[in-house]
């Protein structure tokens, strides 16, 4: 008698956790679903964007439209002295921010003291990183433009983007050296090893990828800022070339080109989007897509070289 | 064991030890070295065995504000490696260390080997090579690895990386050997290649490890310090240690009623 009480009571239990079980799987269902939608609108509401400026562009991705200057008449208008200037502005970028994000970074992480000093700074180049552009574009106006009288030019264009993504190369060096397990330094340091061999044969190897992801992704949002650039007064009509890097007479480069006016691919993209006739917006819509192609590139060349370099480090 | 053929490597004298945030781990502690022995250090968790191992490579400088006094004399020369005008490099030089978890460098296993030469400034790549083979012959690791040398070291099992641990710490001939717990991270198998291989390190150099094992203890060390609340309770030779301790807390300790 008890016991068919108790198998009774085991029974109308069971229905009870199975239907709790039931209730709470729904709740999951619910939330699934809701984040699916929340990820659609961002994915979907950029994927729109790209075709739209796909499908308007089309007519315009030919070799032409790279060689060409741009020009009053739409139809033979290029992107060459935009892309060109790109590439330059991006290599002084590169040459400025790399060496000075990571070298930052290390002393901050390798060689600073930790007080409060070092503190300030932290939060200050975290926050640096998420000041507007275009106060890097005021301050770069006043400092490069004016202060040191660098003109308009593909230098203070370069040194600015530079400083707007040296906080992102700092803390991404910073991010990827403190991944470095404590086992590994010591173990380092345990050999004999002084503080900069551990660095150079250490801290610096096993942080590439991390470092080289920042470095990257900074660079592919350099590639797309327009508002800086404006507000140092980049000309928005080139019709000519910067003076080449490279020369057929001994020494063979000059930098000549470094203070030549110059275009980038947003603004000469801005430029057209702003004119009435409508000829113009479709080669502003194609080249709104290779902006975002190039990024794209980019940023997965990233991703990939993060995952090259980290096959072989297991920890 | 006879004692009067125990030469002294190295003592600790009065040793205290203070971590940055004034802990003191370490209460003036005493304790003799022998050269060619292997001392065990044994004790409970946070007894400050790990803290006191780590004071002999001068570990502790990598972190500031921790703060040694007193002395570890090294012989035959007499130098108190914890002298501020001694530089911890050196030191780590004439001692070195194995972790408490293998913790090879990502990089080739001839490079973790090398690297020890390399920071002393070896560039003859022959000297390396013939250092390189030497030390994996004296971790017995050399017959496993001496056909892929260029591998990955994390591509070797967890025991053949704590060989090789073992292996990069013998490369530059050091004068003592420190094992941070050694064995914790390895199955039976490995632990008892890296217990044959310390019994044969001995005839070479001088051995202090920690160890929770008791049983590892009794099997390998020569000597014996108990410790507890970072003082230490009691030092003698393995073979009284664990037969006849001279105090409760050692006996009990020992045949695990507490710790």
């Amino acid at each position: 008698m008890a016991n068919t009480q108790m198998q009774a009571s085991v029974l109308t239990n069971l229905t009870e956790v199975r239907a709790m079980i039931k209730r709470h799987k729904r709740n999951d269902i619910i939330f699934a679903v809701i984040g699916l939608i929340a990820l659609m609108i961002g994915l979907l509401t950029l994927l729109t964007l790209f075709i739209d400026l796909v499908r308007n562009g089309y007519p315009r991705f030919n070799a032409e439209f790279f060689m060409n200057f741009p020009s009053r008449r739409a139809g033979s208008a290029g992107l060459l002295s935009a892309w060109v200037g790109s590439i330059l502005v991006l290599l002084v970028t590169f040459i400025t921010a790399v060496p000075m994000g990571i070298g930052a970074g290390l002393y901050l992480e390798e060689y600073a003291a930790k007080n409060w000093f070092s503190d300030l700074i932290e939060i200050n180049v975290s926050n640096l990183a998420g000041v507007p552009s275009i106060i890097y574009g005021l301050l770069a106006l006043g400092l490069f433009v004016y202060g040191l009288d660098l003109g308009q030019s593909i230098l203070t264009a370069g040194l600015t983007l530079g400083l707007l993504i040296l906080p992102i190369v700092i803390v991404s060096t910073r991010e990827s050296i403190r991944a470095i397990p404590v086992a590994i330094r010591e173990a380092a340091y345990a050999v004999g090893a002084t503080k900069w061999q551990v660095v150079k044969d250490h801290v610096v190897k096993y942080s590439q990828g991390g470092i080289l992801t920042g470095v990257i992704i900074g660079m592919s949002r350099a590639i797309g800022e327009t508002a800086p650039i404006i507000t140092i007064g980049a000309l928005t009509f080139i019709a000519f070339l910067p003076p080449s890097p490279v020369t057929e007479v001994a020494p063979y480069i000059n930098f000549e080109w470094l203070s030549s006016g110059f275009t980038v691919l947003p603004i000469q993209m801005f430029n057209w989007l702003s004119r009435p006739d409508h000829a113009f917006h479709i080669n502003a819509a194609a080249t709104g897509a290779i902006i975002i192609v190039v990024t794209l590139l980019m940023n997965g060349t990233a991703i990939w070289l993060r995952y090259r370099i980290r096959k072989n480090i297991k920890w | 064991m006879d004692n009067s053929t125990n030469v002294l490597k190295a003592e600790s004298r009065n040793l205290d030890f203070f971590y940055s945030n004034g802990h003191r781990a370490l209460k003036s502690i005493n304790m003799p070295l022998y050269e060619k022995k292997i001392t065990a250090l044994i004790g409970p968790s946070g007894c400050g065995k790990s803290t006191f191992l780590r004071c002999f490579n001068r570990m502790h400088d990598l972190y500031p504000g921790n703060k040694y006094q007193g002395q570890i004399v090294m012989h035959p020369d007499n130098t108190n490696i914890l002298d501020a005008g001694v530089d911890p490099i050196e030191v780590r030089m004439r001692i070195s260390m194995v972790f408490q978890k293998p913790n090879p460098f990502p990089k080739s296993i001839y490079e973790n080997v090398a690297y020890g030469l390399r920071v002393r400034g070896e560039k003859n790549k022959r000297t390396l090579d013939d250092k390189v083979e030497e030390a994996l012959k004296g971790a017995a690791l050399w017959n496993e690895v001496k056909d892929r040398q260029q591998d990955l070291a994390f591509n070797l099992s967890g025991g053949q990386q704590q060989r090789l641990c073992i292996a990069r710490a013998l490369a530059t001939d050091p004068e003592i050997m420190l094992f941070d717990e050694p064995t914790s991270a390895l199955d039976p198998i490995a632990t008892a290649n890296i217990e044959e291989l310390m019994s044969e390190l001995k005839s070479k150099l001088t051995i202090l490890v920690v160890t929770h094992n008791m049983q590892q203890a009794a099997r390998v060390s020569d000597y014996t310090a108990y410790m507890y609340l970072g003082e230490l309770m009691e030092y003698g030779e393995t073979n009284n240690i664990f037969t006849r301790p001279t105090r409760k807390e050692t006996e009990d300790y020992i045949t695990g009623k507490f710790g």
